[in-house]
């Protein structure tokens, strides 16, 4: 990575912390930007005409050159909606710095970013889906995560739900008349529907499949002399290589991809809106199932999050207990992609199975500690839900951890570089395939390990502590070529990292056993005790993970909660990585960035 | 050389193949390696070689005592001749209103004189929504909503079968000390516990150590159940 490329000097900036940038901005853009005054909130509110030129100042100047989420909020009270910038500095680390740009309700329209981070398009597709923002200049703005015949704006506060019973929960019939009833029941199938006036439905009026297609003809003519015909093939949702119901568009030119579109939103159940009408702590198991595989890594950035805005203090031995789980997740997480990646390979089921084995035995520790081996629910405000078990499987939990930790892992990492590492196979297709270089990881706001394969080393444990990661001793592990074969490194790399990371939380459970997991005594129906916002980031085991939860003073649920997923916002670069591959590679690329549809569906 | 990857791998898989068989003649004289409980133990645990599957469903995991599935209500054991004893559910609301997917359903008891009583009238749960994350019983103030173990709920009529009534739900006490025994007994001690310095509290009348008092009853019961309850 040279520090240029990434990089650009900065004349006399010698602070970067958002504070100082801000101050910057203002002095340049006095007119344009102002304070975000409302109780509780941080950053700017820049005015809708300079977002791009003040992104681009902070991108190719400032050192802000990577967006980490964007999201829209509905601020129904003032007629206004208002877009979310996070943006952070891959050099400098530290906090993110907020931009926020206000627009009419009635007219949302605003420049795109796309051009200064390509890595905003399906930030802003999803936003436009969302909340039917129009981003002029953005290359493809299309409904991404509904249908494209879809009619309204479902995060919008005005909209409801088919089965809509009421704004917030609890729900009013449940407790003390109890009249029981099935949603279905009550709002019939068919009727629950509110279609357009004049609409009739009739199967063919909708031409988004054509316009799906239609982005991706691009023009490349490979042989001139030879006429040759692009076709354009779908693969997918039902394809076993997607990893879930994920679809591509793709156009060859024979075998060689010329063009890819992503099509999700199959597994699309509005999370966003169900945490918006759920109470704060009814919150925590939903984030279970964003992604599945590393559930306790999504209880970790949403309570983060939600403390902040509730200034909870979190004991000592439940932040240890909480770096226990988490990096144990990271490791089953890691085992989990690695095995599936092989088998996108090829190598059917066999590396998978064998990382299993130890896959099951955390797993097994996860049950024994919450109760369930996937949806943990483990974590809360102020702490976790449970201490350690007493005994996993018929041993005593330290013993346990500690034969795990010491012996079995390493013993399984062991056996998967003497399976993989050197398979020719595996070298030969994966070598070179599906590069990414470390300007576009950054551009296309790749995060977690394909962000770290491509030779940045940006990991928020270290960039932006969290948790007691400053007191632990480990490295952030980076590799340079950018290609599957290193990203299946890199996840190799992490789990070495994170055993080590456990190995120096164990003698500090050991000392903490039997101290307070949890602060004070756990409310079930949380009144946020002021208003504000904040966003809580957490190095998934597939790249950032952030909440953005806003709350008004005494509310009981959140006013907003946005969920920065990872796998889909690494899967803006997926066509960068594909092009000029075979369609065998496709399969390969997508394992290697190691998607969970769960998450990306939302 | 080309190829020494490949056979090095290869290795890997055939200590996998002939490990399963050694485990096999390891069993074979101590009552075989399936469907054999304490072969299923140990190739459970730590120790396990070879092929770890389970054979479900003649052979079952254990569940651990925090194992959660769908809940049910805990009744005072049985006097002799009945199914269920007396409800400790007190029809207080706080499962229903904790529920993150809103899946209970309750209608609180009325006396004659049309005050409520501390007793459900109807108590439902329709089990298709319940999402098995164990909130009701970790808010419950009364221990008498709790996790179940048995998963095998499988009906073949969803709208009959899949709202449990009160009857349906109700289980009881001895049940819940037999699925999880260290957890009824912790909780049993906390809730003398709690009747005690309640007494010594009304004994005291007034003095001022109400605050030390406290903490130490919420150390206890931490302790004892080992998780954030109360």
């Amino acid at each position: 990575m040279s520090e240029m490329t990434l990089e650009a000097p900065v004349a006399g900036v010698k602070d970067h912390s958002p504070e100082a940038t801000i101050a910057l901005l203002k002095e340049r853009y006095p007119e344009h930007i102002s304070d975000d005054a409302r109780d509780g909130y941080e950053g700017i509110i820049v005015h809708p005409d300079k977002i791009v030129e003040i992104s681009r100042d902070l991108q190719s100047e400032l050192g802000y050159n990577y967006l980490a989420s964007l999201t829209g909020v509905d601020l129904i009270d003032d007629n206004k909606l208002e877009i979310v910038y996070h943006t952070a500095s891959i050099k400098h680390g530290g906090n993110p710095l907020v931009l926020k740009v206000q627009v009419d309700r009635d007219n949302p329209v605003l420049p795109s970013v796309t051009p200064i981070w390509p890595g905003a398009e399906y930030q802003e597709r999803e936003a436009f889906d969302m909340y039917g923002f129009q981003f002029e200049g953005h290359p493809d703005l299309r409904r991404i995560l509904t249908w494209d015949g879809f009619h309204g704006y479902p995060l919008r506060k005005d909209w409801r739900e088919p089965f809509y019973e009421e704004d917030n929960k609890p729900f009013g019939s449940r407790w003390p008349g109890g009249e029981v009833f099935r949603a279905e029941e009550r709002n019939l199938y068919g009727k629950n529907v509110q279609y357009p006036a004049g609409w009739m439905p009739e199967g063919d009026e909708i031409e988004a499949e054509t316009d799906s297609y239609a982005g991706i003809t691009y023009s490349r003519d490979q042989s001139p002399d030879i006429k040759t015909e692009k076709v354009t093939i779908n693969m997918g949702p039902q394809h076993p290589s997607t990893h879930g119901v994920f679809r591509m568009a793709i156009t060859l030119d024979g075998e060689t991809i010329m063009g890819l579109k992503p099509v999700m939103g199959y597994l699309h159940r509005n999370h966003e809106k169900i945490g918006e009408r759920n109470t704060f702590i009814g919150n925590i198991p939903y984030t279970d199932r964003l992604d599945y595989i590393s559930s306790m890594s999504n209880n970790h950035g949403y309570v983060l999050a939600v403390e902040k805005l509730m200034d909870a203090t979190v004991p000592e031995r439940a932040e240890w207990i909480r770096i226990l789980m988490v990096e144990l997740t990271r490791i089953a997480n890691h085992l989990w992609a690695i095995g599936f990646l092989l088998n996108d390979l090829g190598a059917l089921q066999t590396p998978m199975l064998y990382y299993y084995i130890e896959r099951e035995l955390i797993l097994d520790f996860f049950e024994a500690a919450s109760g369930s081996r996937m949806m943990c629910n483990y974590m809360r405000f102020g702490g976790v839900a449970y201490d350690l078990p007493d005994d996993v499987r018929g041993q005593p939990v330290m013993k346990f951890l500690h034969d795990l930790i010491y012996e079995r892992l390493p013993k399984a990492l062991n056996q998967g570089d003497q399976l993989i590492t050197g398979n020719e196979i595996v070298r030969a297709r994966g070598m070179g395939v599906g590069y990414l270089s470390p300007e576009d990881a950054i551009a296309y706001s790749a995060a977690g390990p394909v962000l770290r394969a491509s030779g940045v080393p940006y990991d928020l444990r270290k960039a932006n502590p969290y948790s007691y990661y400053e007191h632990l001793d480990f490295d952030v592990a980076v590799r340079y070529n950018g290609d599957i074969y290193d990203r299946f490194l890199i996840r190799v790399d992490e789990m070495q990292q994170s055993l080590r990371i456990l190995q120096q939380v164990l003698p500090h459970l050991e000392e903490t056993e039997g101290g307070a997991i949890n602060d004070g005594k756990p409310q079930y129906a949380i009144r946020m005790p002021k208003a504000g916002e904040a966003y809580g980031r957490v190095e998934n085991p597939k790249g950032e993970l952030g909440y953005y939860v806003t709350a008004k003073r005494r509310d009981a649920n959140p006013a907003r909660y946005h969920v920065r997923s990872p796998s889909f916002i690494n899967l803006t670069a997926l066509e960068k990585m594909c092009i000029g591959h075979k369609v065998a590679d496709v399969v390969a690329i997508l394992g290697s960035i190691d998607i969970v549809l769960g998450e990306v569906d939302r | 050389m080309y190829g020494l990857g490949i056979l090095k791998g290869m290795a890997v898989t055939m200590k996998h193949f002939v490990t399963s068989y050694l485990d096999d003649i390891f069993w074979a004289s101590r009552g075989g390696r399936y469907y054999n409980d304490d072969a299923l133990a140990v190739r459970q645990s730590l120790e396990g070689k070879g092929v770890i599957t389970v054979f479900y469903p003649e052979e079952k995991l254990p569940v651990p005592e925090r194992f959660r599935f769908v809940p049910f209500l805990v009744t005072d054991d049985p006097p002799p001749g009945q199914k269920w004893g007396h409800e400790w559910c007190t029809s207080c609301g706080i499962c229903a209103k904790v529920c993150p997917p809103q899946c209970i359903w309750i209608e609180r008891g009325k006396q004659p004189n049309g005050r409520p009583k501390p007793e459900p009238e109807k108590f439902f749960i329709d089990i298709d929504i319940c999402m098995n994350c164990g909130m009701c019983a970790e808010f419950c103030p009364f221990d008498a909503i709790k996790m179940d173990h048995d998963y095998e709920l499988a009906s073949y009529n969803r709208t009959s079968a899949h709202i449990h009534d009160k009857e349906r739900l109700s289980k009881p006490l001895s049940y819940w000390r037999e699925i999880a025994p260290k957890k009824a007994a912790a909780e049993a001690a906390a809730r003398d516990f709690a009747e005690e310095s309640k007494k010594r509290k009304k004994a005291k009348k007034g003095e001022d150590d109400g605050r030390e008092e406290r903490l130490a009853e919420v150390m206890a019961r931490q302790l004892a159940y080992k998780g954030a309850q109360y």
